[in-house]
């Protein structure tokens, strides 16, 4: 026990151990501090790590090379003793990663952290926000299989976007005129050295102004910041009521922490890891290409935004937002914190959600995409082909196999991409059907060269028939309507 | 950290005017200056190789006899992308889509969407390209009919000769590098 001692106290003499313990776990932060609140921030390094340890791990095995990478990813998920499990792990870490980092800037905005004097702390968190989702960008072409390749298509059709040096933009982040062996290369070292030793060094950055201009106190309404009296306020406040971090404000941060590891095990168990769908051989045109989760507000984003808006959204509106974020401590530097005063910041974060939530929603449902197979396997649906004439029934075939059910649904199997036709005929007149088939309009191509004149009669003559109970056919009404006669 | 202050503070004593500590501090951050540079030079060189080495890097490909293509119909066709590394493995092949529409008259189109280059399908009934992956739709001889595109789909040139069809191929289609 003496010798331990001794030695213990050598250790701390040479490595000055306890003098680093006081300055940083153990530095005083305001008691009000030790939130549940406050636990984000050490959740998301957390994930970081875990992240770290089992991106090492799968280096073991990937192989960094387009002719290989995706047969060394099924030989992971397959015959690598847990390889599975060490791939779900390090997806679900990014998963959880991403979210908590959202609930700690979210928490950071509420809280006003940002202002002053911590202006450089959330700046150097906005860095670390994007350096993160350029983890998950990078992270994602690295499972290599359709998805990928399509995605650096994308990404490659965004840069070439960019005026007067598009075409060089895109050779850069290929690494060539087309997607090959070294753009995968190029997208490794991104995410295994470059982008992780950025992320290193600016969360030490990050910490180290944690420390140096203290954890912000649980902010009270009524209390807003003023330049001139808060940095002796904050002291005053440490002095009445501070607590060392570690042990008294560092006990939530534990708890957390744990559950989010606990959650992380748990769905890379419960739900495995993703893919590799189907290898990056772009000859396979059958293929259905969805980012992960968070570019899918993105991706819905370059569906929904009318063409015009498209060079705003890609260009202008990451600069404007970017420029926003960085800008925000300097635009709000001081005032009321507490979220309970702060109207247009809760409805901001709301607004904010709703949009990215709403977005994501539609890109996974896709509801603009044809459905590639829905002429083929979508059957009409029977209650729409009783009773009706020859010539009515030709036309549900017509129908068919025109692929109109790609973009139109019936009975609410089909695309959904143009208006679902249940009740056309009680929308539309006959005439203004054939003109809409022959000419197309709207987001309708037209298939006059496509149709011939007996094909339309029939088309026409079952889209007649889809009326709603209820309601009736659609007429002219600048033609008086005929009276029965008694 | 009081002691490093302190340290710094004897520096600057000693330091003051010209002297023999001073003018190594000027000549070395110089020196480092362009060592830094020497190195970057190099760095930035093979970073760059591939955009400022850029010669164009399509060629002639043959993409199959004359025959194989009917008048009238529209079909993948597949070839191996000349600009190309032993490790490329699947990658290096590349689909596009050929139109024989009279004779010799050909149009070959990129599987690229133009909107934002996902691989487009072709409906041979409606006679209809669909993108799988924002909903753009383009008519058999490659305009635009729906949807976000802001063209028509990409064409490469070809050539008939020796009873082959001939692409000029090798580059990923984009806005900036239309085919």
């Amino acid at each position: 026990m003496r010798t331990l001692q001794i030695i213990a106290r050598w250790l701390d003499d040479r490595l000055h151990l306890t003098r680093l313990w006081n300055e940083t776990a153990g530095h005083k932060v305001p008691a009000s501090s030790a939130s549940w609140f406050y636990v984000f921030g050490s959740a998301t390094l957390v994930c970081f790590i875990v992240q770290v340890l089992t991106g090492a791990l799968l280096a073991f095995v990937y192989v960094p090379s387009a002719s290989q990478a995706w047969n060394s990813l099924e030989y992971l998920n397959h015959a690598q003793y847990l390889g599975w499990y060490i791939r779900a792990v390090h997806e679900w870490g990014s998963t959880f990663m991403v979210a908590i980092m959202t609930l700690h800037m979210i928490q950071v905005f509420l809280f006003g952290a940002y202002k002053f004097p911590r202006e450089l702390t959330w700046i150097s968190g906005v860095v670390l926000l994007l350096l993160t989702l350029g983890m998950a960008f990078t992270g994602q072409i690295l499972r290599f299989d359709q998805d990928a390749y399509w995605g650096l298509g994308i990404g490659a059709s965004i840069v070439g976007r960019v005026p007067f040096m598009g075409g060089n933009l895109v050779q850069l982040l290929l690494a060539g005129p087309i997607i090959a062996g070294e753009t995968l290369s190029r997208f490794f070292s991104f995410h295994v050295f470059l982008i992780p030793g950025l992320i290193l060094a600016l969360v030490s950055v990050h910490l180290r102004l944690v420390l140096a201009k203290g954890i912000n106190e649980y902010p009270r309404p009524g209390h807003p910041v003023v330049k001139e009296t808060y940095p002796d306020e904050y002291e005053d406040l440490l002095r009445k009521d501070g607590v060392p971090f570690a042990p008294h404000a560092i006990g939530k941060d534990l708890v957390f922490a744990a559950l989010v590891i606990a959650g992380i095990l748990i769905c890379a168990a419960v739900f495995g890891p993703k893919g590799p769908a189907g290898p990056a051989d772009p000859t396979i045109i059958d293929t259905n290409p969805r980012p992960d989760f968070y570019f899918l507000a993105v991706f819905a984003a370059l569906a929904l935004l009318p063409a015009w808006m498209e060079v705003v959204a890609l260009f202008i509106a990451p600069i404007v937002l970017i420029g926003f974020l960085l800008a925000l401590p300097f635009l709000f530097n001081t005032g009321e914190k507490s979220w309970k005063r702060r109207p247009t910041a809760v409805l901001s974060v709301i607004a904010i959600m709703t949009v990215l939530g709403v977005l994501a929603f539609m890109g996974e449902t896709s509801p603009w995409s044809p459905r590639m197979d829905a002429w083929s396997a979508d059957p009409i649906p029977v209650q729409y082909l009783r009773r009706r004439t020859p010539l009515q029934v030709r036309g549900a075939l017509v129908f068919q196999n025109k692929q109109c059910r790609n973009c139109h649904s019936l009975g609410s199997t089909g695309g959904k991409r143009g208006p679902a036709l249940d009740g056309i005929a009680g929308r539309m007149t006959d005439p203004e059907i054939v003109r809409q088939v022959i000419q197309g309009g709207g987001n309708m191509p037209a298939y006059g060269k496509k149709l011939r004149p007996a094909e339309v009669d029939a088309l026409v003559a079952f889209l007649h028939t889809l009326v709603e109970s209820g309601t009736s056919a659609a007429r002219d009404s600048s033609i008086p309507p005929r009276i029965e006669p008694h | 950290m009081s002691d490093t202050a302190r340290e710094s503070d004897q520096g600057k004593e000693k330091t003051k005017g010209p002297s023999r500590r001073r003018w190594l501090l000027v000549v070395g951050v110089v020196l480092d200056g362009i060592a830094g540079l020497l190195l970057a030079i190099p760095l930035v060189g093979f970073v760059f190789s591939s955009v400022n080495n850029r010669k164009d890097p399509r060629s002639w490909i043959a993409l199959g006899a004359l025959d194989s293509f009917t008048e009238g119909v529209t079909k993948l066709a597949t070839y191996r992308n000349p600009f190309t590394r032993p490790w490329d493995g699947p990658t290096a092949n590349i689909a596009c889509w050929v139109r024989r529409v009279q004779g010799n008259r050909f149009q070959v189109f990129a599987v690229n969407c133009a909107h934002l280059g996902c691989p487009v399908r072709w409906f041979q009934e409606s006679g209809l390209f669909m993108c799988p992956c924002h909903g753009g739709v383009y008519y058999e001889d490659g305009s635009r009919a729906s949807g976000p595109p802001p063209r028509g789909l990409f064409e490469y040139q070809y050539k008939v000769e020796n009873g082959q069809l001939w692409i000029k191929g090798g580059e990923m289609p984009t806005l900036s590098n239309p085919a």
